[in-house]
């Protein structure tokens, strides 16, 4: 299953790497990560996507934190959580095609931010599952490129992941 | 006071109490080693290789349950104590590591003896640090001994670069006292609940086992451990990390449990209803095939590390803390009594047990005239009265010294358990008569991982550290070629190690006294002799049974039922 995990953890340099290491020293799978600084310069906040049976599922949660710069973590797929990824996606679009996509991206409240006479670079926010439906939804021959962030996560109500 | 980088960090091990540091000088370490110069406090002992200082450290650690420090170059001294520094990892012992680096403005253009150690320890360590300010140094040096000793301890680096110890920049000094980490709690006392819980299913268990190990040691528990086993009167196992915290002469120890476990141990794990696991991690060694592990097992697990926990078996019940204060608050519950364990079950249940021991799972040939490594084993535990620090090195030889050298005392059997490490025996030995001057410090190798580390009998001249080194010499990689025996139909690939130096002449070279002996009638007399020399290093090289195998066995991923037993055992 699917997990999405949210860590705080200590803004040093390699702490990134040891969560990386970690993951690829035991075998466990990573999807994705995303990782920038809080509000709080000292803080990093890091979104990790994984997925594995739930004895694997605690495994990673208690080698994560036993990392020394971890500071907290939760698994927000345990509650209710929001889930937002961006993608870029560079789309070749000429004459009849321009029309068409200007009308998918509008469907899926994209915005196109970019124009040539050939193409349009579309920005698309969302859970990723969103994200995947714009790219089924696109012809494959369109695409020229897509970037995408992976997932941030943040728990739902009024608490917070803090120290 | 103001001190310069490379004052600090003298000054700091000064302040943390470190007598000892076991290390290797080099050009990116010259500042540091001016200052070590300058000063008597700490003693700096002069490894002849990296990967010997982070063994005698180790093996320091291990004996008194100080941390062990180490203190070597950068580039290839780094890399040579690496192996050191992941043997101190899987055993989980407190190592603190200063390495030299080159200076910051020119890390990352490949420098001379660069190289990026603190990535390459990553994985082998607890924590590291780089440190990149000199303001920064004395609080770096207080954690990496506080994440070292506390918690589930292990081996912590400082890489400093060389500017960072300049003796024409100094700043004002002072050692932190205490220091406080909102990223490192480790848990400082165990649930009463849970133990309650846990004594609760131990009192109801029919046949109960104690699955005890390194951790115990680790936390010094081992009295509260004999006390707790005595006052239930359970039978008790413990791993090859674990011998020792409770006595290998106690009438409730049924023996090593695992690969090379004792008949009785490994059946009472199969045939349990309640395993009490402490401070013990489920090794692949330990517990053979995990789907036929304790198949009718309530599992107990103590255990400070979360992570061990429910690792590789699922447990029942966890008890996350301390072993020491955990297996104290069991005591007393047990103590207030409102339980008591059912005896008839217990008796029953002994009953069986010795039927297992009656087997006599590790007899071997007493009449041979080749000398068989088990008898040396024995012969060293008459001789030394069961007293001495025994290192081992790794294969045959270390199965041996644990299955014959009863240890009744904690922190006297020390061995790389987790790395395997061979060419640990010497240098950790050396560790251990640092610590203990006037102790019985004995090694138990063999011919072939002796060599891996012999450069260190150097080491002990210098110091005049009088370990024993008995060496089983079978003209083989013991392990390796009992494998290949079991397993290759007796293809010996590259397992032969008939060509040795002349050891006693090797040990003659290097000013220590050297001997031989190769007639099983000759043995007792020899070992003696060897332990008359109070003030020398002897170098005993005792030609044993070269096609001895250590009984019993069992194979990689089988069951704790299903071992290779002796030549001539029968089944009861």
């Amino acid at each position: 299953m699917r997990h999405i995990i949210s860590i705080l953890m200590e803004n040093e340099s390699g702490a990134l790497a040891r969560v990386a290491n970690l993951f690829t020293a035991r075998g466990y799978n990573i999807e994705s990560l995303t990782v920038a600084p809080t509000e709080d310069r000292s803080l990093s906040r890091m979104t990790l996507v994984t997925s594995g049976s739930d004895e694997i599922i605690e495994q990673i949660t208690k080698q994560l934190n036993k990392l020394i710069d971890v500071v907290k973590l939760v698994d927000l797929t345990e509650g209710g959580h929001l889930e937002r990824e961006m993608m870029l996606i560079k789309l070749r679009a000429e004459r009849t095609q321009r029309e068409e996509i200007k009308r998918l991206v509008d469907i899926f409240r994209g915005k196109i931010i970019d124009v040539t006479d050939t193409s349009y670079t579309v920005e698309l926010t969302g859970a990723a599952s969103k994200l995947n439906a714009f790219i089924e939804a696109v012809n494959d021959e369109l695409i020229v490129e897509v970037v995408r962030t992976g997932p941030s996560g943040i728990g739902r109500g009024p608490k917070g992941l803090g120290l | 006071m103001e001190l310069s980088g490379g004052d600090i960090i003298v000054q700091c091990l000064k302040d943390e109490g470190v007598e000892h540091v076991f290390g290797y000088p080099g050009g990116a370490v010259l500042h540091i080693y001016d200052a070590i110069f300058k000063q008597q406090d700490v003693k700096h002992i002069l490894v002849r290789h990296e990967q010997a200082a982070a063994h005698a450290a180790d093996g320091y650690a291990r004996a008194t349950g100080k941390p062990g420090v180490v203190l070597v170059t950068s580039g290839p001294g780094a890399t040579n104590a690496v192996t050191g520094i992941a043997t101190a990892y899987m055993d989980s012992i407190p190592v603190v590591i200063l390495t030299g680096q080159v200076p910051t403005p020119v890390i990352g253009s490949d420098a001379f003896q660069e190289v990026d150690t603190v990535g390459i320890t990553r994985p082998c360590v607890k924590h590291n640090f780089l440190v990149k300010r000199l303001e920064d140094l004395a609080l770096t040096i207080k954690k990496a001994f506080y994440i070292a000793t506390t918690g589930r301890p292990g081996p912590v680096v400082v890489d400093i670069p060389k500017d960072i110890t300049d003796p024409g920049i100094k700043i004002p000094y002072s050692y932190p006292g205490r220091v406080k980490m909102r990223s490192y709690n480790p848990v400082v006392k165990g649930h009463l609940g849970q133990i309650k819980k846990a004594v609760k299913i131990m009192m109801e268990a029919e046949r109960p086992v104690f699955y005890t190990g390194g951790g115990v040691v680790l936390d010094d528990a081992a009295k509260s451990l004999t006390e707790l086993v005595d006052t239930l009167e359970f039978p008790i196992t413990q791993t090859l990390m674990g011998l020792g915290a409770y006595p290998g002469s106690g009438k409730h120890f049924l023996g090593m449990l695992g690969m090379h476990g004792t008949y009785e141990a490994n059946m009472a794990m199969h045939e349990t209803d309640v395993l009490i696991a402490v401070g013990a991690r489920f090794d692949d060694r330990v517990t053979g095939h995990v789907k036929q592990f304790c198949p009718d097992a309530t599992i107990i697990h103590i255990d400070i590390d979360p992570s061990s926990i429910s690792k590789n078996v699922r447990v029942d019940v966890p008890i996350v803390g301390p072993v020491r204060q955990v297996l104290r608050d069991m005591l007393k519950v047990v103590n207030e009594g409102e339980i008591k364990p059912n005896k008839q079950a217990l008796k029953q249940w002994w009953e069986q047990i010795e039927k297992w021991r009656s087997m006599d799972c590790l007899k071997y040939d007493q009449k041979s005239k080749l000398i068989k490594p088990q008898h040396a084993v024995e012969m060293l535990h008459k001789v030394t009265k069961g007293d001495a620090f025994v290192t081992s090195d790794v294969g045959q030889h270390q199965m041996f010294a644990a299955q014959f050298y009863r240890f009744d005392k904690p922190r006297r059997w020390i061995n790389s358990g987790g790395l395997g490490t061979m060419g640990f025996g010497l240098p950790a030995a050396m560790g251990v008569q640092m610590a203990f001057p006037k102790a019985e410090v004995a090694v138990v190798t063999g011919e072939s991982s002796i060599q891996m580390c012999i450069q260190e009998l150097a080491t002990c001249l210098q110091y005049e550290l009088p370990i024993k080194i008995i060496l089983l010499n079978n003209g083989y990689m013991g392990m390796v070629r009992q494998w290949q025996e079991f397993f290759y139909e007796s293809r010996y690939s590259q397992s032969g190690m008939s060509v040795t130096p002349d050891f006693v002449k090797l040990t003659e070279s290097y000013g220590h006294v050297g001997m031989r002996v190769d007639k099983s009638k000759d043995l007792e007399g020899a070992m003696k002799e060897a332990f008359t020399y109070k003030d020398r290093l002897v170098f005993l090289d005792v030609v044993v049974d070269p096609t001895e195998n250590v009984y019993p066995m069992i194979a990689a991923g089988k069951g704790h039922h299903e071992m290779y037993l002796s030549p001539g055992s029968e089944l009861v």
